[in-house]
């Protein structure tokens, strides 16, 4: 089969050319009128204004706490095993057992917990994979960062008091 | 020479540059603004008011950039291009007639840089340049998408140049002057008592097909396959960075200016004033109680200024239509080119001289 011409008669008008022009002209006149006197525009002023994403948006992780202010993580490892990226590394270190009041609820805790912000890929596994409803994904997606560095995220700066996906 | 006249020649230099140099940025933001309002969009609205400092910082931000040459470019015409691209339109400036004249003293200002008798072959020479600076830096730049640029510009500039050099033959058969000041001044007249007696109301044929051959010399969109972003990157200037391509983006503006100003000037009356102008000198002489002299200038200063809006018009309308028309397939373009505007613009003349013969 060689290439198949489809094609269609054009009208004296259409193919005349120069009315069509000048009603595209009219169009864009009118949406320069549009832009210009009444200030119609769909862009988001971005800094002032923010858009509003869905709560399934996965954006940057925080880390859960409780009443205490304890983190709900336990050291458990999964999201880390889970983790596609391998941006996730924990430390975990036994709860002092005389002064923990969870019991055998929160016997581990993570002494460090650092997530590479620039290998992770967001693809929430780790929200699935967590036991304790602990790693959670927000959505913040403000993640700009001046060095590497800057984009390791310590337990400090994840443990935070949010309700939902914040 | 005469010191005045060396002076008055520099001030005239300084002050065409000047504005064609200071109107360029003033057409970037509002080419940019411009096509946000129609699409709905906000554009540069940041730097300073209404964002009107925004063309300042890209060029200071061009001036920062690594001045970087292709490895196997030819160097000589390679850096030759940007330059040539910004000094043809440019040296056609100097024979745009942008009022009648001034009076100082015993001295007659004529407000025209050069006064060429030729003038129309000065701007035919001048057009002619156009295409160098696009096949050299497509060539020079050893880039196979700026060659294809460079191909695409020269077929398409060179086929559109019969069109617009017959559409201006039409129109000097018309008025019987190679000199634009006599095409202006021709246009003074009136028909039937109040119609200005503009080219393009003698010859409209001729207008239409000498403006669409301007889209095509100065590559404006829909004629803009010399770049063609979406096919070939950025065409025959693809290669270049920092000032290198400022210089060409300036060069695209500046022609812009350029096409306006002959095109008011050859079809829509050049400086003559617009339509309830004179009422407004006749007010301004009668509340300063001018002389002969003081009318004169006046009526010059008012000159340029109906000229500036009418040029100003025309590149409103040539943004204007960048923003509504998709590019042409090269096939149309060239259709466009040979099979309609080129017979079109040939009947044109024919009939220009029939009825101009048969006139006299
Ligand atoms: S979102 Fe995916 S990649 Fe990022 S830390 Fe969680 S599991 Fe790893
Ligand atoms: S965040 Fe959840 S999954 Fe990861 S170690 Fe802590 S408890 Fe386990």
């Amino acid at each position: 089969m060689g290439t198949v011409n489809v094609s269609r008669e054009y009208t004296l008008k259409e193919k005349i050319y120069v009315i069509a022009l000048f009603q595209g002209m009219i169009l864009t006149l009118k949406r320069f009128i549009d832009g210009f006197f009444f200030r119609k525009h769909y862009t988001i002023m971005y800094p002032e204004q923010k858009r509003n994403y869905s709560q399934n948006f996965r954006g940057m992780h925080f880390i859960s706490v409780d009443e205490n202010k304890t983190e709900n993580c336990t050291a458990c490892y999964l999201c880390q095993t889970v983790c596609p990226a391998e941006c996730i590394t924990i430390v975990a270190e036994e709860r002092n057992p005389a002064t923990n009041s969870y019991g055998v609820r929160k016997e581990k805790r993570p002494l460090s917990f650092d997530i590479e912000a620039l290998k992770c890929c967001f693809c929430g596994f780790c929200e699935e994979a967590c036991p304790m409803d602990a790693i959670k994904l927000s959505r913040n997606y403000e993640l700009s960062v001046t060095s590497r560095q800057e984009a390791v995220y310590d337990l400090k700066h994840l443990k935070r008091e949010v309700k939902g996906r914040g | 020479m005469d010191t005045f006249i060396l002076i008055e020649i520099v001030a005239k230099i300084v002050f065409v540059f000047a504005v064609c140099l200071g109107v360029v940025p003033l057409l970037v933001w509002f080419e940019r603004r411009g096509s946000a309002w129609i699409q709905g969009r906000v554009g540069p609205n940041r730097v300073g008011p209404f964002g009107l400092i925004q063309p300042v910082a890209d060029v200071a931000k061009f001036f920062f950039k690594e001045f970087w040459t292709p490895a196997n470019a030819n160097k000589w015409y390679y850096h030759l291009a940007p330059i040539f691209a910004l000094v043809a339109p440019m040296a056609a400036m100097t024979i745009i007639p942008f009022g009648s004249h001034l009076v100082i003293g015993d001295y007659i200002i004529n407000l025209q840089v050069a006064r060429v008798d030729s003038g129309v072959l000065f701007i035919l020479a001048f057009a002619g340049l156009e295409v160098y600076p696009i096949i050299i830096a497509g060539w020079s730049s050893n880039n196979k998408y700026s060659i294809l640029g460079a191909l695409r510009g020269a077929s398409q500039i060179i086929s559109y140049e019969i069109s617009m050099g017959l559409a201006l033959l039409s129109i000097l058969l018309v008025y019987g002057t190679f000199d634009l000041h006599k095409m202006v001044e021709w246009q003074n007249q009136r028909f039937f008592g109040f119609l200005p007696a503009w080219g393009v109301l003698v010859n409209p044929i001729g207008a239409l097909i000498f403006w669409v051959s301007t889209f095509a010399e100065t590559n404006r969109l829909p004629f803009d396959l010399p770049e063609g972003d979406s096919e070939i990157v950025a065409g025959y200037h693809l290669e270049y960075g920092a000032m290198k391509f400022a210089l060409f983006f300036m060069a695209e503006y500046v022609a812009m200016i350029m096409a306006s100003a002959l095109m008011c000037t050859l079809f829509f009356g050049g400086y003559n004033l617009l339509p309830g102008m004179h009422a407004l000198v006749d007010l301004i002489v009668s509340v300063h109680g001018f002389a002969e002299a003081g009318r004169q200038n006046a009526t010059a200063i008012l000159q340029f200024l109906s000229f500036f809006l009418k040029v100003s018009f025309f590149m409103v309308v040539m943004i204007w239509v960048r923003w509504t028309l998709p590019r042409f397939r090269f096939d149309q373009v060239v259709n466009l080119g040979w099979k309609i505007l080129f017979p079109l613009a040939l009947c044109n003349v024919v009939i220009v001289s029939i009825v101009m013969y048969s006139m006299n």
